[in-house]
């Protein structure tokens, strides 16, 4: 593509053709302020705050979605552009609620950046007319406050075309306009998954996560001990979280910080994760021996899980009856461990820290109380703990490490990948491979399931029997691949499904993502994951502990009731 | 409003007429605005129901279809009157004596602004221009305009409608 010469502010710049002026600005590190503009979204030009001086444009023009050309020039800063972006700036903030300092957005929120750069220090001009429409928070993941919203629309295009679920609409027109659920409805009674991808792009406080941090407070002053879990992805998001640098991993100081928070038992999530593979693997080997239904798809994703039920509610059964690590463990916490360390499990409080907001969701599903109570009380995304962190007044840089408290705080290589995409089928494989062949594998890195890819497929030998094997992630290659599944042309045996972009390290509990962010923390998943020393499920000593002292074998009548779970039909949501 | 527009009114058949309507364009997104016009002939209103069918029928989500219909003001989600008395609000028709055609209406059937009767026949709403200016104050009861109005031939053509005389 040929280069186009042109000036921004003065200076001269030589981009490819095609080039926004946002970009070619970027370039020069120049920084045009956007408000609607994602960087791993389409252009949606509808805020106007990106407006620059383009010569020969009677009008300013967008720097997001106008084009460069050859001999243009730009003026980014000059006193009519910084007059028309404070105007604009100011007409939306007349619609929108100026309780910043209650907002759980505050201090992250990108309108208030703005407003900060664009040093807005008057009063709005215009009359604040706010919408007074009621805040929605019957999802026990995400809170929806359509008063919040400045309609930049990029919920909606995650909701509708990376998710293709759907749920947000906007509605009306003009000064009316605002993003809801259709037909006036909550978010309980819609086709929500509660991925909360849309919170992760909303730039305002309109979609919130569902604070539960209260409940561990008063968890802790009735006097309960308290267990947590932590999840794969959470030690490599935290410090994020608190500020670092993203793919920072802070395994020790995270479980410092925990116990420092009055946790009474810090257990990783990885353990769990060593157990879901060995349920799940063996499941796979059952039904590829016994011609079970295939293929078989993971059932990890709680988001996966409601979409699969909801949308495709006759496939329910290619589903992996295993529960989800967080359940898994849930429900190991309030049988075995309690019993084993005389714990009533009536005064035990069991929580998950987890990278996902449909985690929040899936502890309160009806089902999940198969130790005879709630299996996990309370499930907290990782930036809720780092509020916690936070309010607690802990410098998390500065902490000392500690390791994850025993009996179950030995977690494999292979539970630990389970963070990103592709993670969950690799942890699998390496299991699968040596059970089956009963040989070692040399190489334990399947890289043909790593990466970004929406579907990723392989190919592995197991002692003369080919498996084939597919990885998708969002949930609109979900879709794709259940639409081959339905019409028969889906030859697997086995295919793993993450609803978030990138895996759980992308999912929506974790600080706000974007694809650069999302490529460090997986490298740094894979990093931990070389560094440990146990990298199979199958050679977990604690794991191996477990199936012996309580559980027999895996697929046993014990396992089957505490790990394994069953499915329902949703399907009436959709049909109203 | 949340309530209100909740509704799962729609008869059976009226929805598999709506149904045969959209089959016509499957995956045609851009007939969409002929299939809502058609549509609308036959149901009361574009209930939760009637968008499930469209979408489903047309290959489009439910969501589209909504927002679809609520950006335009000819379009309801909500069900209306038999009759949808649509007064201008524009200045013309204001300087030409809207407000006594205003009276007129909300005199002869006690129902204000945005207001459904009891009887679920008459809706009265504000609009835009009707472009009928030079006959003001005009107003249009479902698709028939009234021009050159005054507070007592309103009434008597309110009347008319409330006799079923048209």
């Amino acid at each position: 593509m040929a280069n186009v010469k042109l000036t921004i502010d003065s200076i001269a710049v030589e981009v490819p053709e095609g080039t926004t002026i946002l970009q070619a600005a970027k370039s020069l590190n120049i920084n045009i302020p956007t408000l609607c503009y994602h960087e791993d979204q389409k252009v949606k030009a509808n805020c106007r705050i990106c407006v620059v001086e383009v010569n020969g444009q009677k009008l300013l023009q967008t720097a997001c979605s106008f084009p460069v050309a050859d001999g243009m020039t730009v003026v980014t800063n000059s006193p009519r552009v910084i007059r028309a972006r404070r105007n604009t700036l100011e007409l939306i903030l007349a619609h929108h609620p100026l309780d910043c300092l209650t907002c759980q957005k505050n201090n992250s929120c990108e309108l208030q950046n703005i407003a900060k750069e664009l040093n807005m220090s008057k009063p709005v001009r215009y009359e604040v007319a706010s919408r007074n429409l009621p805040i929605d928070s019957s999802s026990p993941s995400i809170v929806h406050d359509p008063n919040k919203c400045i309609v930049c629309g990029r919920c909606l295009e995650v909701c509708n075309e990376v998710q293709t679920v759907g749920v947000l609409a906007k509605e009306g027109r003009s000064f009316d306009v605002v993003v809801n659920p259709p037909y006036g409805k909550v978010f309980a009674d819609t086709a929500c998954v509660n991925c909360g991808q849309c919170m992760q792009v909303c730039p305002v406080g309109a979609l919130t996560i569902h604070d539960d941090t209260t409940d561990i407070y008063m968890a802790q002053e009735a006097g309960k001990t308290l267990a947590v879990q932590v999840a794969p992805s959470v030690r490599t998001t935290i410090a994020e979280a608190l500020g670092e640098e993203p793919g920072t991993v802070s395994t020790g100081r995270l479980v410092t910080a925990l116990k420092r928070l009055g946790f009474h038992y810090v257990f990783d999530t990885d353990f769990s994760a060593d157990l879901t593979i060995m349920e799940e693997g063996n499941e796979l080997l059952h039904r590829l021996n016994t011609g079970g239904v295939l293929p078989m798809i993971t059932s990890c994703c709680p988001a996966w899980v409601k979409f699969c039920e909801t949308f495709y509610p006759q496939y329910v059964k290619h589903l992996s009856s295993a529960k989800s690590p967080q359940q898994m463990f849930g429900a190991v916490i309030k049988t075995f461990f309690a019993e084993r360390n005389q714990i009533d499990p009536q005064s035990l409080f069991s929580v998950s820290v987890m990278p996902c907001t449909a985690k929040k969701y899936e502890c309160k599903r009806y089902e999940m109380n198969d130790s005879g109570y709630q299996d996990v009380d309370v499930a907290l995304t990782v930036q809720e703990l780092a509020w916690m962190i936070r309010t607690a007044g802990i410098d998390f840089k500065t902490l000392p490490e500690t390791p994850f408290d025993s009996p179950f705080g030995l977690g494999s290589g292979a539970g630990e990948i389970f963070a990103a995409t592709g993670g969950v089928m690799e942890a699998a494989l390496r299991t699968v491979y040596e059970v089956v062949t009963g040989q070692t594998l040399e190489s334990l890195d399947f890289h043909a399931v790593r990466g970004v890819e929406g579907l990723k497929e392989a190919e592995v030998n197991l002692a003369g029997t080919i498996v084939k094997v597919a990885v998708v992630h969002t949930l609109s290659q979900a879709r794709a691949i259940m639409e081959r599944v339905a019409a028969g042309t889906a030859d697997y045996h086995f295919i793993e499904v993450m609803a978030c972009p990138g895996g759980c390290i992308g999912g929506a509990g974790n600080p706000i993502r974007s694809w650069k962010k999302v490529l460090r923390r997986t490298a740094s998943v894979y990093d931990v994951d070389r560094k440990l020393p146990v990298r199979k499920s199958h050679e977990n000593k604690e794991v191996r502990v477990l199936y012996q002292d309580y559980l027999g074998a895996p697929l046993s009548e014990k396992s089957e009731h505490l790990l394994h779970t069953k499915y329902i039909n949703r399907q009436d949501i959709l049909r109203l | 409003m949340k309530q209100e527009i909740y509704s799962h009114t729609t008869s059976q058949s009226a929805l598999v007429r709506v149904a045969e309507i959209s089959a016509r364009y499957r995956n045609r997104p851009d007939k969409l605005m002929d299939v809502i016009l058609a549509v609308q002939k036959v149901v009361p209103s574009m209930a939760e129901d009637v968008a499930a069918v469209i979408a489903r029928e047309m290959g489009l989500m439910q969501n589209e279809v909504y927002s679809f219909i609520t950006f335009y003001g000819l379009l309801s989600v909500k069900e209306k009157g038999k009759y949808i008395i649509r007064m201008c609000n524009n200045a013309p028709c204001h300087v030409r004596g809207a407000r006594a055609v205003m009276d007129a209406i909300s005199d002869t059937l006690k129902i204000g602004v945005g207001e459904t009767t009891q009887d679920r026949r008459f809706t009265v709403e504000l609009c835009p221009c009707l472009g009928i200016c030079d006959v003001s104050p005009a107003i249009m009861i479902n698709d028939k305009t009234y021009g050159n109005l005054t507070y007592d031939s309103t009434q008597a053509l309110i009347k008319r409608y409330i006799r079923e005389d048209v």
